[in-house]
C-alpha cells in the first residue's frame, strides 16, 4: 500500500494499481473506445465509450493472456437520470490467473437504448442482463433469451427507473396501497 | 400329522362352542384376524411408525391426544372422515373412486389365509401362499387405476413407477417364497407353521435349520420392501420428487384407505416372511430337558402372540430402514431387481432343490 | 419396399411393400410432456418453478422461472437510509442473515472509510461463522430429504436449534437479526457468551462425525449423488459460480482467503475442497462434501476467535457507529463469502443524500441457479431433484 504511485494527490492502493495495469493493456488495444481510468479506491472502473465495441472488449478481456478476466462477479443496471442515460456496471475479475479486478461501465440512451449483450462471453451475464432489462428497460442486442425475469411477463414499466410510476391495477388487483 | 389333527381339534372345539343359538366360537375364529386388522392397521401401525421415527429422530412424536398420544391415530381418522371428499373435475371418476377400494380390498383380503395361531385362521386354503402372493399383487391394479384416473402428471408418474416396480419385484419375491414352499412341501400357511414347530423351538425354523434359507429369506425381505413401496424403494410416492406419487389428488377417507392399505400390506408381508422362514405361530423357545418351555408357550393364544410379535419385529425393521436410508433411483431400483435379486433368487432356488433332494 | 408417406406427429409410416400391398406402420406413440415443477413442490426449496419438458423419466430441458418471492429489495433501498437497509438484507438470505448483514455493512463502511474496533470484528466473524454452520446444516439436512433420507434433516435441525438459541440470545431474534450495524454492533455479546459458545463447539464436534456417517458415507446416498450434475471448473467460473458450488468443482477460491476482509487473514483455516478419491470433481456429492468440511472449518475459526477476541474492558459496540451515514459521492462493490457463495453489494452514493442512489445486491443463489438449465439437460427426474438440492438455493436471495 505504501509503495503506491502518486496521482492527482492521492496514493493509489495496490489493488487499484493492478486494475490500472489491466486497464492500460485494454487501452493499448482499443484506444479511444474506452474512456479514462477512474482510480477511486473503492471501485476502480473505466467506461466503454463506444458501446458497439463492448463485445470485442469483453472477449479481449476474457481471453487475452495478460488479462484473463474469466469471472463476472456482478452486472448491475443503473439509471443515470441527469445524463438521460441508462447503463450497466460489470465487476470483473480473474480466478486462478491474476489478482486484478476491474469494473466496466457501458451506457446507452435512456429511451429505446440498447447495449450489446455479453451473455455469450460470460454466462453470468445472461440472467443479470435479463434482470437489468426487467428493471430498467434497456435492450441487450444478441441476448439469447431476453425476457423479464423477476417481474411478471405482462408487467408494465421498469420498476427501478427513477421516474417509475407504478401501474394502477394489475389484473384487476389494485397495486399501490 | 398328529399336530395337524390336534390343530383342527382346537379349531373345531372353538367353532363348535355356541352361546345358545349364537355361534360365538365361529365368530371368534373369524373375528380375531379382523379385530387385529382393525386395531393394528387402523390405529397402532401408524402410531408405531410415528413413535419409532420420533425415537430415532430425537423427538417425542404424538403426545397430546390421550396418554402418550395413544389416541392420535383415532383422532386423525376422525379428522379424515370429516374431510370433504374431493374428486377433481378432470378426473376419471370411476377409476378415481375404484382405485383406493381395490388397493384396500386387495391388501386386506390377504389376511384371510394368515394364521393367527393354530386356532384362528379365516380359511386354511391348500394354496394359501399362492393366494396371498396373488391377492397382494392386486394392489397394482388399484395403483394404476388411481394414478391414471387422477388425471395428474405426478400421479401418473407415480403409478407407472409403482407398477413397474411391483411387477418386477414379484419375480424374485415369488421365487424366494417358492424356495420356502419346497422346504415345507406345501403351500398351506398352517402347514408351514406346523412343519416348523417342534420341541426345540427356533431350531426348527427354516432360517436356522436349513443352511440355504437365509438367501431366499434376504431376497424376499428386500423384495417385500419394494412391493409395499417402503423406503429405500418408496420411489412411487417419493415425496420430494413426485409430490405424493399416485395419491397426489386424494383427500379425506380415500387418502386414508391408501394409508391403511400400506400398513395392511406391511403386516401381510411381515406375516408371510415369518410364516415361511421363521415358523409363524410356532414358539421359538426350546424345551430344555424336563423344563418344557416350548410346550408351555404353545397353544392358540400363545400362537397368536408369537406370530404378531414376529410380524411386529419385521415391521419395526421396515420402519427402521425407512428412517435411516435415502431413496434409490428408478434405474438403480430396476438394476437391483433384475441383475442382483433375480439371479440370486434362481441360485437359491437351485440350491434349495439340491438340498431338499440330498439332505 | 417403398415409403409413401410419413406423419410426423404419431410417427406413422405408410409403406408400399414389394408385392404391392400398402401397409400402414405405426410406431409406439411417444410425446414430450411438459411438467411444471413448482412453485409449490416439496423439492424446489421455496417457490422456484421449473418448467420441465420430459421424455418419460428423462428431462429434456428444464427452464427455471423466478420472481415468486420478489420483494423489491433494490427499490426499497432507494427509499430508506443506509442503516435502514440492514434489516432488509436479513430477509434476502434468511438462512444466513448475519453474513448478509456483514457484507452490506462492510460495503457502506468501505465508502465511509471508518475504523472498526477489533472486538467488533471478532464478534462479527463469530456470528457469521455460526450462521454459516446453521445454514449448511439446513442445506445438508434438506438435501437428505430431497434424496429420501428424513432423519438427518431432523438431526441437523436439532443442532441448528442450539445455534439459533445462541444467536437469539445475543440479538433477540432467531432468523432476522439486525445485529450487525454500520460501524459496529447493536449490542455487545452477553457476559456468559464465550462459555456457552465453547460448550456448543465441544457439543457439536462429534455431531459432524455422526452426520457424516449417517449421510455422507451412506452407500445409497453416494450412489444417488456421485457423478450426477457434473460441472467442470472453467464452466463453473464462466457461470459465475461461487462458494461451495465453485469449490465443489475443484477451484481453490474462497473470498475469506482470496479477497480477505475483517480479521480472516489472521485466522488459520483451510479452504474446503472435495477429495477426488471419494467423489467426482464437480458433482453433487462434491458440493455436499465441501459443505460438510466447511462446517468443521467454521468450528475451527470460531475456536480461534474465542481465543483471540479482545476483552470487554471499556468496550462499546456502538463507538464507531456514525451519527448520520452520508458517504461521499462514489460507488463501491464489496462482497463477502456467504454460505452459498459470493454476496456483493454495489452501492452508488451521490454524496448529498442519506439514501443510496442505487443499491444492487449480487445474490449468490441467483447466479448459481442460472446454470440449472445446462445442468438439467438429459437428467432423470430424481437426478434433477438431486441437482436442485445440491445448488442449495434460498429463494429469498434469488428473487430478493
Amino acid at each position: 500500500m505504501d509503495n503506491g504511485m502518486e496521482e492527482a494527490g492521492n496514493i493509489m492502493p495496490a489493488a487499484v494499481l493492478e486494475s490500472k495495469a489491466a486497464y492500460d493493456i485494454i487501452r493499448g488495444r482499443f484506444g479511444d473506445a474506452v474512456s479514462e481510468f477512474d482510480a477511486n479506491p473503492t471501485m476502480p472502473f473505466f467506461e466503454v465509450a463506444d458501446a458497439s465495441k463492448w463485445v470485442d472488449i469483453a472477449l479481449f478481456m476474457r481471453d487475452d493472456a495478460r488479462l484473463k478476466f474469466n469471472y463476472m462477479a456482478c452486472l448491475s443496471g443503473v439509471d443515470y437520470m441527469e445524463q438521460e442515460q441508462l447503463g450497466i456496471v460489470c465487476n470483473l475479475e480473474s480466478i486462478g490467473h491474476y489478482p486484478h479486478r476491474i469494473a466496466v461501465k457501458v451506457k446507452c440512451r435512456r429511451e429505446g437504448g440498447s447495449i450489446p449483450s455479453v451473455a455469450c462471453v460470460w454466462h453470468t451475464a445472461n440472467w443479470h442482463e435479463r434482470e437489468a432489462y426487467d428493471m430498467y428497460g434497456m435492450t441487450f442486442e444478441g441476448h439469447p433469451d431476453l425476457r423479464r425475469i423477476l417481474c411478471p411477463e405482462d408487467w408494465t414499466g421498469f420498476p427501478l427507473r427513477k421516474d417509475y410510476q407504478v401501474q394502477e391495477t394489475y389484473h384487476g388487483i389494485k397495486v399501490p396501497y | 400329522m398328529s399336530q395337524s389333527i390336534s390343530l383342527n381339534t382346537w379349531s373345531d372345539a372353538l367353532s363348535g362352542f355356541n352361546l345358545g343359538w349364537f355361534p360365538l366360537g365361529l365368530v371368534i375364529v373369524a373375528a380375531v384376524p379382523l379385530v387385529f386388522i382393525a386395531l393394528y392397521a387402523l390405529t397402532y401401525g401408524v402410531y408405531g411408525e410415528r413413535k419409532i421415527s420420533a425415537f430415532m429422530q430425537d423427538r417425542l412424536g404424538p403426545m397430546e391426544v390421550g396418554p402418550w398420544g395413544l389416541l392420535q391415530t383415532l383422532a386423525d381418522i376422525l379428522k379424515l372422515l370429516q374431510k370433504e371428499d374431493i374428486v377433481p373435475t378432470a378426473a376419471d371418476k370411476f377409476l378415481f373412486v375404484i382405485g383406493p377400494l381395490i388397493m384396500f380390498v386387495g391388501s386386506f383380503l390377504a389376511f384371510v389365509v394368515l394364521p393367527f395361531g393354530p386356532a384362528f385362521i379365516g380359511a386354511d386354503l391348500n394354496v394359501g401362499l399362492f393366494y396371498a402372493v396373488g391377492i397382494v399383487a392386486l394392489e397394482v391394479v388399484g395403483i394404476l387405476a388411481s394414478g391414471w384416473g387422477s388425471n395428474n402428471k405426478w400421479a401418473l408418474y407415480g403409478a407407472v413407477r409403482s407398477v413397474a416396480q411391483i411387477v418386477s419385484y414379484e419375480i424374485p419375491a415369488s421365487i424366494a417364497l417358492l424356495c420356502g414352499a419346497m422346504m415345507a412341501g406345501t403351500l398351506s400357511m398352517q402347514q408351514f407353521c406346523v412343519a416348523q414347530s417342534g420341541p426345540y423351538g427356533f431350531m426348527h425354523y427354516y432360517l436356522f435349520s436349513n443352511p440355504i434359507a437365509w438367501l431366499p429369506f434376504l431376497i424376499y425381505f428386500i423384495a417385500s420392501l419394494a412391493e409395499t413401496n417402503r423406503a429405500p424403494f418408496d420411489i412411487p410416492e417419493a415425496e420430494s420428487e413426485l409430490v405424493a406419487g399416485f395419491f397426489t389428488e386424494y383427500s379425506g377417507m380415500k387418502f386414508a384407505m391408501f394409508f391403511l392399505a400400506e400398513y395392511g400390506s406391511m403386516f401381510m408381508v411381515s406375516g408371510i416372511i415369518s410364516i415361511v422362514f421363521l415358523g409363524g405361530w410356532a414358539s421359538p423357545l426350546p424345551n430344555i430337558g424336563s423344563f418344557a418351555l416350548n410346550t408351555m408357550t404353545s397353544g392358540p393364544a400363545w400362537g397368536a402372540f408369537w406370530i404378531i410379535m414376529k410380524g411386529f419385529f419385521f415391521i419395526f425393521v421396515q420402519m427402521w430402514l425407512r428412517w435411516t436410508l435415502p431413496r434409490l433411483r428408478v434405474d438403480q431400483l430396476m438394476y437391483l431387481c433384475w441383475k442382483v435379486l433375480t439371479p440370486f433368487a434362481f441360485v437359491a432356488f437351485v440350491l434349495t432343490a439340491v438340498w431338499e433332494i440330498y439332505k | 419396399m417403398q415409403e409413401l408417406g410419413k406423419a410426423e406427429l404419431n410417427s406413422t409410416r405408410i409403406i408400399r411393400q414389394d408385392d404391392n400391398r400398402v401397409v400402414i406402420e405405426k410406431d409406439l406413440d411417444t410425446e414430450y410432456m411438459v411438467l411444471s415443477m413448482g412453485p409449490q413442490h416439496p423439492s424446489t426449496h421455496g417457490v422456484l418453478r421449473l418448467e420441465c419438458i420430459t421424455d418419460g423419466e428423462v428431462v429434456v430441458e428444464a427452464e427455471p422461472y423466478l420472481g415468486y418471492l420478489h420483494r423489491c429489495f433494490e427499490k426499497y433501498c432507494e427509499k430508506v437510509d443506509y442503516p435502514g437497509i440492514v434489516p432488509y438484507t436479513d430477509r434476502m438470505d434468511y438462512l444466513a442473515g448475519m453474513n448478509t448483514e456483514m457484507a452490506y455493512c462492510m460495503a457502506v463502511e468501505k465508502m465511509l472509510d471508518i475504523e472498526i474496533p477489533r472486538r467488533v470484528e471478532f464478534i462479527r466473524v463469530i456470528v457469521s461463522e455460526l450462521n454459516r454452520i446453521a445454514s449448511h446444516l439446513v442445506a445438508i439436512g434438506t438435501y437428505g430429504i430431497d434424496l429420501g433420507a428424513f432423519t438427518p434433516f431432523l438431526f441437523c435441525f436439532r443442532d441448528r436449534e442450539h445455534i439459533l438459541n445462541l444467536l437469539e440470545w445475543i440479538s433477540g431474534a432467531r432468523m432476522l437479526y439486525n445485529y450487525i450495524w454500520i460501524g459496529g454492533l447493536s449490542y455487545d455479546v452477553p457476559a456468559d457468551f464465550k462459555k456457552r459458545l465453547s460448550e456448543f463447539v465441544t457439543y457439536f464436534k462429534p455431531k459432524t462425525v455422526e452426520l457424516q456417517k449417517l449421510l455422507t458415507e451412506n452407500e445409497i446416498f453416494v450412489k444417488r449423488t456421485k457423478g450426477i450434475g457434473i460441472m467442470p471448473a472453467d464452466v463453473a467460473i464462466n457461470y459465475g459460480w461461487s462458494g461451495p458450488m465453485l469449490r465443489g468443482s475443484g477451484v481453490d477460491w474462497d473470498l475469506r482467503r482470496n479477497d480477505p476482509y475483517s480479521v480472516y487473514p489472521e485466522l488459520d483455516f483451510k479452504v474446503a475442497l472435495p477429495d477426488p478419491k471419494f467423489c467426482d470433481i464437480g458433482d453433487c456429492l462434491a458440493r455436499h462434501v465441501v459443505r460438510a468440511i466447511e462446517m468443521e472449518e467454521s468450528l475451527k475459526i470460531i475456536e480461534q476467535c474465542l481465543d483471540m477476541m479482545p476483552g470487554v474492558d471499556g468496550f462499546n459496540s456502538r463507538v464507531a457507529i456514525p451519527k448520520k451515514v452520508r458517504p461521499k459521492a462514489g460507488e463501491v462493490y464489496s462482497r463477502a463469502e456467504n454460505p452459498r457463495g459470493e454476496v456483493g453489494f454495489y452501492i452508488v452514493s451521490d454524496g448529498k443524500s442519506t439514501k443510496p442512489l442505487r443499491c444492487k445486491a449480487r445474490s449468490s443463489c441467483f447466479v448459481n441457479l442460472s446454470a440449472m438449465k445446462d445442468l438439467s439437460r438429459g437428467q432423470l427426474i430424481p437426478d434433477l431433484v438431486a441437482i436442485i438440492g445440491s445448488i442449495d438455493i434460498v429463494l429469498g436471495e434469488v428473487d430478493r
